[in-house]
């Protein structure tokens, strides 16, 4: 049996009139059933065009889908139709966003906009998915649920309001949870509980993820795998424990120079990536790190590099994977 | 919720008295009045007593506070005194073309909310394609059109098709038969008129429901709904359009407020006697009580329709509460 979710060299672009941007370009990898897998990367490396491309979301005019195959249970959703797709949104597949406070409708009731997926793809009655909405908000810690349900959004702060967005993910038992930066917008400490609770209640009830990140410390902690995204391409990916402590990418270790530790002298300056990310209308040929890179050699101006096995089921796009690059700048 | 209601018709009453005061002066700042325009206008030797004795009939004489004590002292008894041209009572006349004032309004307003509402969902949802542009210039058309224009094409189409296909023209009944007493003699009249001022209000309306659900249909909530995999149509119609649809409320509320008192020309084209006629002529007599006593309907309307407007926002969207 194959993996849950497989994502084929996908590629996601949008027609703009300042040119065609490239926001995913050849991008692949796999999720297993009940695995987490985080994918990371700065603003604008297509992390979350990936995730909104599995469910089609990408809004067409500018965006499409030019390339590339996204199978989920033997279908193809980059190409099935609009019916189909609607059928696994929210049922198989659901998302959680980024913007709890404005993901959630500001005129509908909790209740409501928690029993909408299930009477629309469990056929259960509207007392059963009361009741299930219910429980739902129970499980992710809301307490009083029973008024809640009759509340609006407005009356919930933050933390809550993504946990409803939670809730309402889980609502339909599905088996892959994709969570677009779920904790970016709240508080540190509301952050934790967060993940923690998604965490919990993802291994609890078996269903896979994929965590859209630019925290490597949420990933660090929760992710099983872990993708890092730059300029549309996955660079580099491993288990979490493989990036952490034997990054094979330039720039997945920049990115990991560029947090500041606990464990390292207060006084130790902080080493942010330099330069900006690439231009996507305009990228050439070669690696598109290469203007930011401190380990760049001819050869990366020439081609780009592809996702080579650096050794146990660790993958790093880069000329020189196979060196330590650590070692080097020290 | 029923004391701010409360509240708000306590608030109404300074806004009465204000348009009150304004009325009552600008008409009085209109040089002659109602026994100057009655005698001279009748191009006959006229003595001056007996204007004066008009005048003292009318309480025309009076010092204009005393006046406008008596105008507002028949407000609190309910008692709005007689037109100072006819003689009737003032309420008399106004009832009478009452009804069918208000029947046009709530008719076109209709008219105007089933042509906007569609119009402008369909326009956002199919942005840019051919079908935007041609409700786009169906609204623009709307509002180039003046209605009563349009009232006279639609009473000449009817003429024309009607002596095409029946053989004998057809006309839409000028006598007007109260909707409860003869519905089809009543909607055989007044339907056309309220299609000619409707397709006019639905054209603002139609481009405030357009931008609105534009806009509406970029938030994240719905792009939510569709990630929960709800059919576009609720997409549509339960996520996006309620928030979008409180700009449109508020425009089709001022419109039907205006509908009640500002027909005048439309009323004159489909051969109406409404509001908008009596307010005309009352103008044109200066028969100071017909005249301030309409205005204050319309103050009135206008009044109670915002209110109305504010109730219905927080019904459209939770996050208003009056309390």
């Amino acid at each position: 049996m194959g993996a849950l979710l497989e994502i084929d060299n996908l590629q996601t672009h949008f027609f703009t009139s300042g040119g065609t941007v490239k926001a995913v370009d050849g991008v692949s990898y796999d999720v297993n059933a009940g695995e987490t897998v985080a994918v990371v990367g700065e603003s604008g490396s297509g992390k979350s065009v990936t995730a909104l491309s599995i469910l089609r979301l990408i809004p067409k005019p500018p965006g499409e889908i030019v390339g590339g195959e996204i199978r989920f249970q033997g279908k193809n959703l980059a190409f099935c139709s609009e019916d189909e797709i609607r059928e696994i949104r929210g049922r198989d597949i659901s998302m959680i966003f980024q913007e709890p406070m404005t993901s959630l409708n500001p005129v509908l009731s909790i209740g409501m906009q928690l029993t909408e997926p299930m009477l629309a793809h469990m056929n259960m009655s509207e007392a059963d998915a009361k009741e299930r909405a219910v429980k739902l908000l129970e499980m992710v810690g809301i307490n009083e649920p029973r008024r809640r349900i009759d509340q609006y959004p407005h009356h919930l702060s933050g933390g809550m309001r993504q946990r409803v967005m939670i809730a309402m993910s889980l609502a339909c038992e599905p088996k892959l949870i994709i969570a677009d930066e779920p904790t970016t917008a709240l508080d540190v400490t509301i952050q934790a509980q967060i993940l923690e609770l998604m965490k919990n209640l993802t291994r609890d009830m078996g269903v896979a993820m994929i965590i859209i990140t630019h925290n490597l410390g949420v990933v660090a902690r929760y992710a099983d795998r872990v993708n890092v995204m730059y300029a549309g391409r996955i660079v580099e990916s491993g288990s979490a424990t493989d990036i952490y402590h034997r990054p094979r990418h330039p720039y997945t270790l920049a990115l990991l120079k560029s947090v500041p530790r606990m464990d390292r002298p207060r006084q130790a300056k902080l080493d942010p990536v330099e330069g900006q990310p690439p231009d996507l209308t305009r990228l050439d040929g070669g690696c598109s790190f290469r203007p930011r890179c401190k380990f760049a050699v001819e050869e990366c101006a020439k081609s780009y590099p592809a996702l080579e096995d650096v050794g146990g089921s660790h993958f790093s796009a880069c000329f020189r994977s196979k060196e330590n690059l650590a070692e080097i700048e020290l | 919720m029923g004391k701010y209601i409360f509240k708000r018709v306590l608030l109404m009453i300074p806004t009465l008295i204000g348009a009150a005061i304004l009325v009552f002066l600008l008409l009085r700042m209109a040089p002659g009045d109602i026994c100057a325009v009655r005698y001279l206008g009748s191009g006959l030797a006229i003595d001056e007593s007996q204007i004066e004795l008009c005048r003292e009939q009318l309480g025309l004489n009076k010092p204009q506070i005393v006046q406008f004590f008596d105008f507002i002292w028949g407000y609190v008894v309910f008692d709005l005194g007689d037109s100072m041209w006819t003689g009737q009572p003032v309420t008399h006349e106004i009832a009478i073309r009452f009804e069918l004032s208000l029947q046009i309004a709530i008719m076109a307003t209709l008219v105007a909310t089933i042509i906007a509402i569609p119009l402008g969902i369909i326009s956002a949802v199919r942005q840019n394609t051919i079908t935007d542009y041609v409700v786009r210039g169906f609204a623009i058309a709307g509002i180039a059109i003046p209605s009563f224009w349009l009232g006279l094409m639609i009473i000449l189409g009817l003429l024309i098709v009607t002596q095409s296909w029946l053989g004998e023209p057809w006309m839409p009944p000028i006598e007007f038969k109260s909707i409860w007493e003869d519905p089809i003699h009543n909607m055989a009249q007044l339907i056309w008129p309220a299609v000619a001022t409707g397709y006019r209000y639905s054209a603002v309306a139609t481009r405030m429901t357009r931008s609105a659900m534009l806009e509406v249909l970029r938030e994240d909530y719905v792009r939510t709904a569709r990630a929960k995999g709800m059919v576009e149509k609720i997409v549509i119609n339960r996520h996006a359009l309620k928030n979008a649809l409180l700009p449109v409320v508020t425009i089709l509320a001022l419109e039907f407020a205006f509908l009640m008192g500002g027909l005048v020309v439309t009323e004159q084209v489909f051969n109406l006697n409404g509001l908008g006629n009596l307010m005309v002529d009352g103008v044109e007599r200066q028969d100071f009580a017909m005249t301030q006593n309409l205005v204050m309907l319309v103050v009135i309307i206008y009044v109670f329709i915002n209110l109305l407007t504010d109730l219905a926002y927080a019904w459209l969207d939770p996050r208003i509460r009056y309390s």
